[in-house]
């Protein structure tokens, strides 16, 4: 096993983040990652560096990568890189590791950075810490403080990674707000240049097929309208399917709803299914099992909507309205229609 | 076709309740269970099994009652489990777990096919299987929900990715995570039970592996939990109640001066 630990005569300094390419432009999580990054780096009166694996990146984006925050760009370009596969891009970033030494890692904990990053850290024998929500430097040491929410969000841990460098982590997408862009900002863009060997992969890459047209993923989504055994049918997520649609949010279900097939499997939440994050959570005649509680607590605002006024929902709702969701969400669709059609807030 | 399915047991949380005045888990008296996640895996492994024929052996590391998640995988139609258990094994993150199992594997001669499950519910990091994969230098198949053995003997795997589904084709050996998606687990038989119980299954230790002592349990783990708090997860929101049907209009424009005071709307 190949170790570039225990290497104490050399100086691990900076703070990475790693940007995800995402058709022909950047994941808006690059930019989040961002945000975390530099507050790390000013903690540690480091740089902040961010490496981007794809193919044709955008000029545009390579700009706003520096004017929010980023004062290194390592670019990898090359057709060959144009989707994720695994053992390409963890031979790049152990490269990228080995010549410049960052201190700090950080991906998103997206399907990508949750399927490199623990490939990328057996490797390197680093430690690496999962879908964190808060990220910082420790005073006394200038060591990465990680915390986590773990057993279903019940508990929370703060981990450190004493000695291995650099320190990994992935961080959960819409946990942080991408930093302000600032114009003129100067930073450096370092392209990097590949030998033939490293995109060797023994997965190959066959096609994507993208959900139905219109469908966002819950994880990614600002607002996430999600219905429980209170639907009762596939044809009951209509209102939700509509209010979705209106605020151009996404359609998420309980567990329930996924093992009747009201809903396919990609849109559950809870602990088998996605956490999610947004700004909104809407649950609709969802009652709030534990596994499901687990998956929407990092949310930033909650509403719940379910006849039983006991429902555990309500212990995690910002706003709870006791009543049936087939009457409340067509006066809510029929509201906000009139809002969006008057033009004002 | 030879199939390792590495396993963990959990707490059984879909009997845990929420502390009303806390707002935390109530953990006492919690069953021990196998990781639900896993569950897929071993169907999974079952179902290559029954189509292409082959062996399932499973593979766990943990405390000696461990064994009991080992017998009802083979109860479920796994063929044989091992157990990779001592103290020294202890407090193990990701990287010591997944370099420990790297050893047991290895010492079950490797396999065509390692199946995981895609999390356990309890650490819920996810890292374990790419991080095994990586030390036993496999190939990694991640977020699979749907799996087939091609005419051409390559597997093609259907990874659920966000906004979509990439389809990957890979040769073995190799190892994949897999998602709900992939079926439903099966129940152990009553005849499944009864060959779990007559099947012996090993214990191996450090010395068994000839493991390391500096890379495994906490000893070996590069990350420490160094502080664990029990958040407050309830929060404290305003509840409506629709009495009648004249409150629904009155409910819905709460809902609205809601999002608009967040900025949501």
């Amino acid at each position: 096993m190949k170790t570039v630990n225990n290497q104490h005569e050399i100086e691990w300094k900076d703070v990475w983040t790693l940007a995800e390419q995402k058709g022909e432009r950047l994941h808006p999580v690059s930019f989040e990652l961002l945000g975390r990054g530099r507050s790390l780096a000013d903690a540690r009166g480091s740089r902040l560096c961010t490496v981007i694996i794809g193919s044709g990146v955008n000029r545009e984006d390579l700009s706003e990568l520096i004017e929010r925050g980023a004062d290194v760009v390592y670019l990898v370009d090359d057709p060959r890189l144009a989707n994720f596969l695994v053992e390409p891009y963890a031979k790049i970033l152990g490269l990228l590791i080995e010549s410049y030494h960052p201190e700090i890692m950080i991906a998103a904990a997206t399907t990508t950075g949750r399927t490199v990053m623990p490939y990328l850290s057996a490797k390197i024998r680093a430690g690496l810490t999962a879908d964190c929500t808060g990220l910082e430097i420790e005073p006394e040491t200038g060591l990465l403080l990680q915390t986590r929410p773990a057993i279903g969000g019940n508990i929370l841990a703060t981990i450190k990674t004493p000695n291995a460098r650099p320190q990994m982590a992935t961080v959960r997408p819409k946990s942080t707000r991408i930093p302000e862009r600032q114009p003129g900002r100067a930073g450096e863009i370092k392209r990097i240049e590949l030998t033939e060997d490293i995109f060797a992969s023994r997965v190959a890459f066959e096609r994507y097929v993208p959900d139905a047209e219109g469908a966002s993923s819950i994880e990614e989504a600002d607002i996430v309208i999600a219905g429980g055994a209170g639907v009762k049918t596939a044809e009951g997520f209509d209102p939700i399917n509509q209010l979705a649609e209106c605020l151009r949010g996404a359609v998420g279900a309980s567990r329930p709803c996924v093992d009747h097939g009201w809903q396919p499997y990609a849109h559950q939440v809870g602990l088998s299914g996605k956490t999610v994050s947004p700004r909104l959570y809407m649950a609709c005649g969802i009652s709030g099992a534990i596994q499901h509680l687990a998956g929407i607590q990092t949310a930033e605002s909650i509403i719940a909507i379910n006849t039983d006024p006991n429902a555990s929902i309500f212990q995690l709702a910002d706003l709870g309205i006791v009543g049936n969701m087939f009457d409340v969400l067509p006066e809510l669709i029929e509201k906000i229609k009139a809002i969006q059609s008057s033009g004002n807030r | 076709m030879k199939i390792i399915v590495p396993i963990k047991q959990v707490p059984e949380t879909s009997k845990v309740k929420m502390d009303p005045v806390s707002g935390t888990m109530i953990r006492t008296g919690v069953e021990s269970i196998i990781n639900p996640l896993d569950l897929y895996a071993i169907e999974t492994a079952i179902r290559l099994k029954e189509k292409h024929g082959g062996t399932i052996t499973v593979i766990s590391m943990g405390p000696p009652q461990t064994m009991k998640a080992i017998r009802e995988a083979i109860a479920m139609g796994c063929d044989g489990g091992v157990l990779l258990s001592d103290k020294a094994f202890g407090g193990a993150d990701t990287w010591a777990t997944a370099y420990t199992l790297t050893l047991g594997v290895r010492k079950l001669g490797g396999a065509d096919l390692i199946l995981c499950g895609e999390r356990a519910t309890d650490g819920d990091t996810g890292q374990v299987g790419p991080g095994l994969a990586s030390m036993l230098d496999l190939p990694l198949v991640t977020y699979v929900g749907k799996l087939e053995l091609a005419g051409s003997g390559k597997f093609l795997a259907e990874r659920l990715v966000e906004g979509g589904r990439e389809i990957v084709s890979v040769a073995a050996p190799v190892l994949m995570t897999v998602v709900k998606e992939i079926g439903v687990p099966r129940l152990p038989t009553l005849r499944g039970i009864l060959r779990a119980k007559e099947t012996e299954i090993p214990v191996w230790g450090p010395a068994d592996l000839e493991a390391d002592s500096t890379l495994i349990g906490l000893n070996g783990s590069p990350t420490r939990v160094v502080r664990i708090h029990h958040p407050q997860v309830t929060r404290t929101g305003e509840k409506i109640v629709i009495k009648e049907q004249s409150n629904v209009e009155k409910a819905a424009q709460s809902i609205i001066d809601f999002m608009k005071q967040r900025n949501i709307l």
